[in-house]
């Protein structure tokens, strides 16, 4: 009697499980080989799931799915040095008409600190997508008021000053205090960056006053913000933030403008025609009401842009990126 | 009260009732399979879950979190493959339990393990979450470097009789910990961007346990008689219950600090609770040849810091671990405004999903306990076939980590040094905690350092810390005054390693 009931409830299981199983894969069966939504795609993640890479990249996947743009898409997360092996398999995929790659500001700056040869302008840029502002953070019991105060003490005691971020080198959260500290008028080398693996255990620093200061995008954040147990000082971008209270760097007197953003790149070596597809694909995206109700929810800025714009800003990225960590000996 | 009645309302509706039973088995289904965590599960769901409600895809995440840890340590015990980092330890005893034919008391005393230590932890997240999430921010790198330290002292109790043997096994541990680019300087890598991260415990434990015993097989397949396993008992023994609740009741208390603690992570408290109860056995023989209680500690130590992970994420919106991290991003895609405000501003939501943790819990000990029979019998299948699937099973987890080949090329080649291992008697349990702790005790201390730029006093700046190294100075006396008493005692420890006994064997030959 022990014995049969367990075993109809692994097979309820099974069945349930296979069912979900087709759900998420969405088997999409016998449509007209015209229809967009037979055609599908690969898309790869250069991080681990849940990450910001990841989101953007399942957003724009689903954007598409839903709107009949593209069939169902292969979503694979390729980890490994912050996106320089996904930028390998993307060189090796060479021609490959089916992929997509999402990528974005770590992943220049990864590709320097690991010293590969898969860089960015090796590969066909498809589209910049969104981008999203870095934050200073303080605890809410610090005695930087404003940013003047913080940009007093770092001159003072350049190394003294204990920054925090939630990427390794390379990453955004490490190149935006590199380029600040540039900005003022201090030694890039003299800063003393503590790296931490991501926005949960970089809070949490902040929290316990570890740190003298976080930067970091601010997705992460709003709850701690609204509370009142973290401060922002300042934020990175050309405009403010709507909902945070707190000056761009402009405004407050230093000369930068940084921004983290993410885009999509293909393989080297697909054909022009290949390329205007997935350029008019993404585009398409761009429109749909659910990658808008995707920007809000996760709180990106849109900057979209396409083409030759695309590929001007890619190089001009890459340019900066190896300027600061040439200077910090990282590349 | 009020609230925690409201929400078992929530959770025991029938649909939500559904919801967690179709997570329960999800969950166990992909623990099952190593390297298939419940973070990938949780990911590839939650565009699914947009369709249902909030309380119910929350409470359907809930079951795949508990179900996912009691599925990794089904595999642990029956195909020495552990699917996660934190139920590595499990491996150890559990799987020589399993061989002497007692996997059904192991499965058992781990699923009703895990019920216990999940429940007691659940009622503890209601207890202590408002008032404990200030608190655990205080600690910093210092505390948890003190914390580290206090586990690797730990390690003593576990390097086995031969203490050479023992250290071997952990130098080459934290030689494994060493490869990769933690420091922003890459280190053994050898140029390879695919070992920048580091080896994976995944992979490191799987070709270990799996891959290293299926070489050993192999090697003495012809030479000794086909031995079938028995089934034995299907159900625990008095003795076997006295020997479990206290390793139960340790565990919990081992698991919920750790896991409530941002730092503090699943794998530490889990062999804390082994050495612990290797230390406290009555029977400190068995441990190596298959103790219950080496199944019993770990395996609740584990559930119980799946719990206390949700204090951080619930007072303070804080993911500690990847699992947790998704449930934020599927509260946030609800729309929930995560962070210290959740509690007050959705109370409803946060104690549907502790009540429903309960319910996920006592669903869990239903379903699996009647299975843990039927599981055992599957060791009766024949060891060519037993091991072609065990084989099979670890590829395809370490394969499933990340997709790439490289790491069943890793996977082989340490691999092959568990079966030299297993040859030269060097116990597998140091390694697997050189290569967890190696990493954190560097990060820590890194960290610690660079904060305090250099200056070594920062180290003993947090009161944890100064508690942490005082309990271990009392601990070094009481030894030194203990091997005092008895010196000869403790080199003739009846407790040789079931490595060396194999070792013996092959010599005999």
């Amino acid at each position: 009697m022990h014995v049969s009931r367990p075993k109809g409830t692994a097979l309820v299981a099974l069945l349930l499980a296979l069912a979900l199983a087709a759900v998420v894969s969405g088997c999409g069966v016998t449509r007209d080989s015209d229809d967009p939504s037979n055609r599908r795609l690969r898309m790869m993640i250069p991080n681990s799931v849940g990450g910001g890479y990841d989101l953007t990249g399942r957003a724009a996947a689903r954007a598409l799915e839903d709107n009949d743009l593209t069939g169902r898409f292969e979503i694979t997360n390729v980890q490994g040095a912050s996106g320089t092996v996904a930028m390998q398999r993307l060189v090796n995929e060479k021609g490959a008409d089916d992929l997509m790659m999402l990528m974005g500001l770590g992943v220049v700056g990864a590709v320097y600190t690991n010293k590969s040869s898969a860089t960015p302008l090796k590969m066909t840029p498809i589209a910049r997508l969104v981008e999203e502002q870095e934050g200073i953070l303080v605890p809410a019991d610090s005695p930087f008021e404003t940013i003047d105060d913080l940009v007093v003490a770092w001159r003072e005691d350049p190394g003294g000053l204990a920054v925090g971020g939630g990427s390794s080198n390379g990453g955004p959260d490490h190149l935006f205090p590199m380029q600040l500290a540039d900005a003022i008028g201090v030694d890039p080398t003299q800063v003393n960056y503590i790296s931490y693996d991501g926005g949960g255990p970089l809070t949490t620093a902040l929290l316990g006053a570890k740190i003298d200061v976080g930067m970091s995008g601010l997705g992460e954040f709003e709850g701690q913000i609204e509370d009142g147990k973290l401060r922002v000082l300042a934020v990175s971008g050309a405009e403010r933030l709507d909902g945070i209270d707190a000056p761009t760097l402009t405004e407050a007197g230093v000369d930068l403008v940084f921004t983290n953003w993410r885009g999509v790149l293909a393989p080297p070596g697909i054909s022009d025609a290949q390329r205007d597809y997935l350029t008019e694909l993404l585009t398409e995206m761009h429109d749909t009401d659910e990658w808008r109700d995707a920007l809000e929810a996760n709180g990106w800025t849109d900057n979209f842009a396409t083409g030759q714009e695309f590929e001007d800003f890619l190089a001009e990225q890459d340019d900066r990126v190896a300027d600061t960590l040439k200077e910090l000996g990282l590349a | 009260m009020d609230l925690l009645l409201d929400g078992f309302q929530t959770a025991l509706t029938p649909e939500n009732l559904l919801f967690a039973a179709l997570g329960v088995l999800l969950g166990t289904a992909v623990g099952v399979l190593p390297g298939i965590g419940p973070a990938m599960t949780l990911a590839l769901l939650l565009p699914v879950t947009y369709s249902v409600g909030a309380d119910s895809a929350i409470i359907m995440f809930a079951g795949i979190y508990y179900g996912g840890m009691y599925g990794g340590s089904t595999t642990s015990i029956l195909l020495n493959t552990p699917g996660e980092s934190s139920s590595v330890i499990t491996a150890i005893e559990g799987n020589k339990m399993a061989k002497a034919g007692r996997a059904a008391q192991a499965l058992a005393t781990a699923a009703i393990g895990s019920f216990v230590a999940g429940s007691i932890a659940t009622v503890l997240l209601w207890i202590v979450t408002p008032q404990v999430a200030d608190i655990v921010v205080t600690l910093g790198s210092p505390s948890y470097f003190a914390l580290m330290v206090l586990a690797l002292f730990a390690v003593t109790a576990v390097l086995g009789a031969s203490k050479l043997r023992g250290f071997i096994g952990l130098f080459l541990g934290l030689a494994i910990g060493l490869v990769g680019t933690s420091t922003g300087q890459a280190r053994l890598t050898f140029g390879e961007p695919l070992l920048a991260d580091g080896i994976d415990i995944v992979v490191v434990a799987v070709a270990l346990f799996a891959i290293g015993e299926a070489l050993w097989v192999a090697a003495h397949l012809r030479r000794k008689p086909l031995e079938i396993i028995p089934v034995g008992q299907p159900w625990m023994s008095r003795e076997d219950w006295g020997r479990s609740w206290k390793p139960w009741l340790r565990g919990t208390a081992f698991g919920f600090p750790f896991g409530a603690l941002p730092a503090g992570g699943a794998e530490l408290p889990t062999f804390l609770s082994y050495a612990t109860e290797k230390k406290l056995s009555k029977h400190p023989e068995e441990f190596g040849r298959g103790a219950i209680e080496g199944v019993a500690g770990p395996e609740a130590a584990n559930n119980a810091s799946a719990a206390g992970t949700l204090v951080p994420l619930l007072a303070l919106g804080l993911p500690t671990t990847a699992t947790a991290a998704i449930m934020l991003v599927a509260l946030q895609g609800y729309g929930f405004q995560t962070g210290p405000t959740l509690m007050d501003d959705h109370p409803d939501l946060v104690w549907g999903l502790l009540a429903s943790l309960f319910v996920a819990n006592a669903l869990l000990l239903v379903l699996n306990l009647p299975m843990a029979p039927l599981w055992a019998k599957l060791l009766r299948i024949p060891r060519p076939y037993l091991y072609a699937g065990i084989l099979f099973f670890a590829s395809l987890g370490a394969y499933s980590v990340n997709f790439q080949a490289f790491d069943l090329a890793l996977l082989l080649v340490i691999g092959v040094l568990g079966f030299f291992m297993r040859r030269f008697g060097i116990p597998v349990l140091p390694l697997i905690i050189g290569v967890i702790l190696g990493p954190k005790l560097e990060e820590q201390l890194t960290t610690a350092l660079k904060i305090s730029q250099g200056d070594v006093s920062t180290l003993w700046s947090e009161p944890v810390a100064v508690v942490v190294y005082v309990v271990m100075a009392l601990l070094l006396v009481a030894m030194a005054v203990a091997g005092l008493r008895r010196p000869a005692a403790a080199e003739h420890s009846p407790a040789a390693d079931a490595d060396d006994t194999d070792e013996k064997e092959l010599v005999e030959r």
